[in-house]
């Protein structure tokens, strides 16, 4: 520590020293270039990268470059189509087949018959359906970092979000919708809110790091959810799914079958909004940011840190909640064991990638959407495995993590950097 | 011959800042020179580019006449270039011996440590330099003037024939300075030679042989203790005339605004930092606490302002009992807190200017109504203030980061003088400042006085609380060992009382 003193004590005359945590700086980076650049960079990067790997793993591609001294056109084509074909039949699997949406497009215009067009969108409608529940992961992550708290518990605020929902959903029935569906859905939310305020509490009175106490409570949602769905909320048969939700309880569909994406679509959408308004424009979410940037300086401006992080902790938990509950509400409509494929740990990802901003964070759960959305066509058609996507993916947060891979690769400048030693001054008088 | 180091248009930018603008410098053996300059004039990256943790843009380095490229401190260190760091990187909890050896580790039979040997050459440079230090004592032991010693020893262990000193007094009594100059005299007489960063001109004129100044990272002018005086070094290190003496009216003090009793508080560790502290501050006075760092003042001031739990005693602001009172109540009883460390307390150096300037007012009318801030409201105050306290700052919503060290001050004064305020808490207010943000302050500090608000000021820097306070208590190991009215302090009366000599003792010294 002391010895960093040195070479910092120079900034602390030109730029005063970061005192922000390392998880802060690399969260919630200040450069607003470097938050919206890097990203862009690195998932080009990344689709290069992805690129390569998908050839290397391509035995087609490795003959034709073993006889690239006779037919050097030919391998330099197939590397052309393979790189192409696949990348192609991801967009479509994310997106829809061009042709088909202006095709079913001209029909609706035509005929008023929107189900060709419906049919051309449906893989744009699951991209959005995956994304959805990375919206509300993402941003209760970002909330935490926002306020300088690392919730890991994301996952397992999903699980007993999904399972409070699931559970207002089959339990009560009779209950008109405009009633039903709020009620499962607060439930969700009061229920993350306790899973992730309990951790708060543990910090806030205790000191116990969130980290820790965060990956407790996802252990304690896994086997909870496994109990219930072994006996309590299993379904009649004794399989372990819990009784489907009532129709009331549904989030009803956007544009109706076969697009799945539905009104937690929209819903997280509005989440995202909330979240900005209110870490931006609120006494109470300026707090929150204090508190995260700088906790001496809240402390010192009176802002009281136990109740704060509390309050993000809670808040954090409800976000991911919801989560869980939007898929049980709008996808599942039951809930099976490990209903949510690791959206938890994903959501820290995002948050990293949106750089801890709600908006940030939708787009990048926008981007995971629809490469998972698109894999699986990418798989069946071009026969490119699903596995590439999660390559892609790590790279991308590598590169956001590390970003001076990034600068140093489109040689951009870092406006922050100060003398080059600084990092080696270990050596000591 | 040559001179023992040259510079030659040395040259160090960091974006945005020229630290460094074609420096040229030579120290001559057997020399003291003092580079003298504000904070941010560029001493400090001199002197890393010297000891190689920067390397130079531009320009030459030459030691004894030989062109030299210093790459990292251990070839500074190979090429006899010793530096005397201010915050000391020291082991505490490792003898004076074995923070002596530490990287450069004498062993026996090639793997153990050989401790006898360096204790016994530390022993012969402790005698020949006149440094006072046992090497068998753990360095956590020690006081702060031992702990620089053992850091000068080290350097001389090495070997240096050129030794740095970065600000050497900042952590010191008066006393502890005076040792100080007779161990660098001593070192020069054995034909080292000397550079002493600072910015305290008192200490310049005493010690130095030439003077360097220094002043936005250009060499302003060389000159002598003789040439110079410290109203003109003033001058050349602000670039301007500047008042040193701080005017005022005698105090009218009325009613007791701050009343403590008996105060004790714990530090971090767990120990009593404030033994039962007991004193009163009226309206319209300066009441200064003189005391080295680290004598519990910082634990006092805390335990005040509501940030440190008070063990036992009491605490009353203009009649309320603010004992067990959070921040912000003390806050709305009408205290104003201008904190010692500004970077850790007073800012959130993320956050805009703006914001930062209701950083403890920001939940209130107008700047805030019912769920929502009020931008509109919260901009334009930080307009009037920005203008009414002088801060320089391209726009308020810049990060308050972007700012310099006097002007980051400026916005915490702004914000904590704006208010309707009865006490002023200021600790350390100009640490770190350059002489014409410390004049500002100042003067604004005895306005707040003039206008009837008890002010507690607590500085370690004697100069500070002996031209601002009306009375002055001064504090040595958590104890207020005396409070006597400003006329009657002297420099050596309050140096004695900060290094824990009671004044009766004094006396019975003088007969």
């Amino acid at each position: 520590m002391s010895q960093e003193e040195q070479p910092l004590k120079e900034k602390q005359e030109e730029a005063p020293p970061e005192r922000r945590s390392l998880l802060q700086r690399i969260f919630v980076r200040r450069s607003r270039r470097s938050a919206i650049l890097v990203p862009i960079l690195a998932v080009f990067t990344a689709l290069v990268i992805g690129a390569v790997i998908i050839l290397i793993s391509t035995p087609a591609v490795i003959t034709a470059w073993r006889n690239f001294l006779s037919a050097p056109g030919e391998a330099l084509s197939l590397t052309w189509i393979t790189v192409r074909d696949a990348y192609f039949t991801l967009f479509q699997g994310a997106f829809g087949s061009p042709a088909d949406i202006v095709a079913g497009f001209q029909a609706w215009v035509k005929s008023g018959d929107s189900k060709a067009l419906r049919e051309a969108l449906r893989p744009f409608s699951e991209s959005l359906t995956i994304s959805t529940p990375y919206i509300f992961a993402g941003l209760g992550v970002a909330l935490g970092f926002q306020g300088n708290l690392f919730n890991i518990g994301a996952e397992g605020q999903i699980f007993i979000g999904g399972i409070a929902s699931v559970f207002v959903g089959y339990s009560i029935s009779g209950l008109p919708m405009i009633i039903h569906l709020p009620l499962a859905l607060l439930a969700g939310i009061l229920a993350g809110v306790v899973w992730g305020a309990i951790p708060g509490f543990l910090k806030a009175r205790t000191g116990a790091h969130e980290v820790i106490n965060t990956i407790m409570m996802n252990y304690i949602a896994f086997r909870l959810t496994d109990f219930l769905l072994s006996g309590p909320m299993a379904r009649p048969d004794g399989l372990p799914i819990t009784p489907e939700i009532k129709p009331s309880a549904y989030l009803p569909l956007l544009f109706g079958q076969p697009m799945r994406v539905h009104w937690g679509f929209i819903l997280a959408l509005g989440a995202a909004f909330v979240v900005y308004w209110f870490l931006w424009k609120t006494p109470v979410g300026m707090e929150i940011r204090m508190t995260g940037q700088n906790l001496h300086a809240a402390r010192y401006a009176g802002v009281s840190i136990s109740v704060i992080i509390v309050l993000t902790m809670a808040l954090s938990g409800a976000l991911a909640g919801l989560a869980g509950t939007n898929q049980v509400l709008g996808v599942d409509h039951r809930l099976v064991r490990a209903f949510s494929t690791g959206y938890g740990f994903d959501s820290i990802s995002l948050a990293l990638l949106g750089n801890s901003h709600p908006f940030g964070v939708v787009l990048a759960s926008l981007l995971f959407g629809f490469l998972r959305g698109g894999a699986a066509r990418m798989q069946s058609v071009a026969g490119v495995p699903v596995e590439i996507i999660r390559i892609i993916q790590g790279l991308i947060i590598v590169f956001v993590a590390a970003p001076e891979i990034i600068r140093s690769l489109y040689r951009l400048k870092d406006v922050k950097k100060t003398g080059p030693v600084v990092a080696q001054t270990t050596e000591q008088s | 011959m040559p001179p023992v180091l040259e510079l030659r248009g040395v040259t160090k930018t960091f974006p945005g800042v020229l630290a460094n603008d074609h420096i040229d410098l030579t120290l001559n053996e057997g020399e003291i020179l003092a580079l003298l300059g504000e904070n941010g004039a560029g001493k400090t990256t001199l002197m890393n580019v010297l000891y190689g943790l920067y390397s130079p843009d531009e320009g030459e380095i030459f030691i004894r006449g030989e062109k030299v490229s210093i790459h990292s401190p251990h070839n500074a260190i190979d090429l006899g270039v010793g530096m005397v760091h201010q915050h000391f990187m020291l082991v505490p909890v490792f003898t004076v011996t074995e923070n002596v050896m530490l990287g450069v580790e004498s062993t026996k039979a090639g793997v153990f440590l050989d401790r006898a040997v360096v204790a016994e050459r530390i022993r012969e440079i402790s005698k020949r330099f006149g440094l006072k230090v046992d090497p068998d004592t753990r360095v956590e032991d020690l006081s702060v003037g031992a702990q620089q010693r053992v850091e000068i020893i080290k350097v001389l262990y090495r070997e240096a024939n050129i030794l740095i000193f970065d600000e050497p007094t900042a952590v010191l009594t008066p006393q502890e300075v005076d040792d100080l100059f007779v161990v660098i005299r001593s070192l020069v007489e054995q034909g080292k030679s000397l550079i002493f960063i600072t910015h305290k001109l008192n200490e310049v004129m005493s010690i130095a042989d030439r003077i360097m100044v220094l002043r936005n990272g250009k060499m302003v002018g060389t000159t002598t203790p003789e040439q110079a005086t410290e109203a003109s070094l003033a001058c050349m290190m602000v670039g301007r005339e500047v008042l040193l003496e701080v005017e005022k009216k005698p105090a009218q003090p009325s009613e007791v605004v701050l009343q403590v009793r008996d105060l004790c508080v714990r530090d971090d560790r767990h120990l009593l930092a404030v033994k039962g502290v007991s004193f009163q501050v009226k309206a319209g006075e300066v009441l200064g606490v003189a005391g080295v760092q680290g004598n519990g003042q910082t634990e006092l001031v805390e335990a005040l302002t509501g940030l440190r739990k008070v063990e036992s005693g009491q605490v009353t602001i203009v009649g309320h009992d603010t004992t067990t009172a959070s921040p912000r109540e003390i806050t709305e009883s009408g205290s104003a807190h201008v904190p010692e460390d500004r970077l850790r307390d007073g800012l959130v150096l993320t956050l805009s200017v703006a914001d930062n300037l209701v950083l403890n007012t920001y939940y209130q009318a107008p700047f805030s109504k019912g769920m929502a801030l009020q931008p509109e409201e919260i901009n334009k105050a930080a307009r009037e203030r920005v203008e009414q306290f002088d801060v320089r700052t391209p726009s308020t919503s810049v990060p308050v980061s972007n700012l310099s060290g006097g002007n980051q001050q400026k916005v915490i004064v702004a914000r904590e003088f704006s208010r309707p305020i009865k006490l002023l808490i200021a600790s350390q207010p100009t640490r770190g400042l350059d002489v014409g943000s410390i004049e500002y302050i100042h003067r604004r500090i005895i306005q707040k006085r003039d206008e009837g608000c008890a002010v507690l000021l607590v500085s370690p820097e004697l100069e500070e609380v002996m031209s601002l306070s009306d009375r002055i208590a001064v504090v040595f190991e958590g104890k207020i060992l005396d409070i006597m009215p400003a006329e009657q302090a002297t420099r050596e009366k309050l140096g004695l009382l900060m290094a824990g000599v009671q004044e009766s003792v004094q006396e019975a010294a003088a007969v």
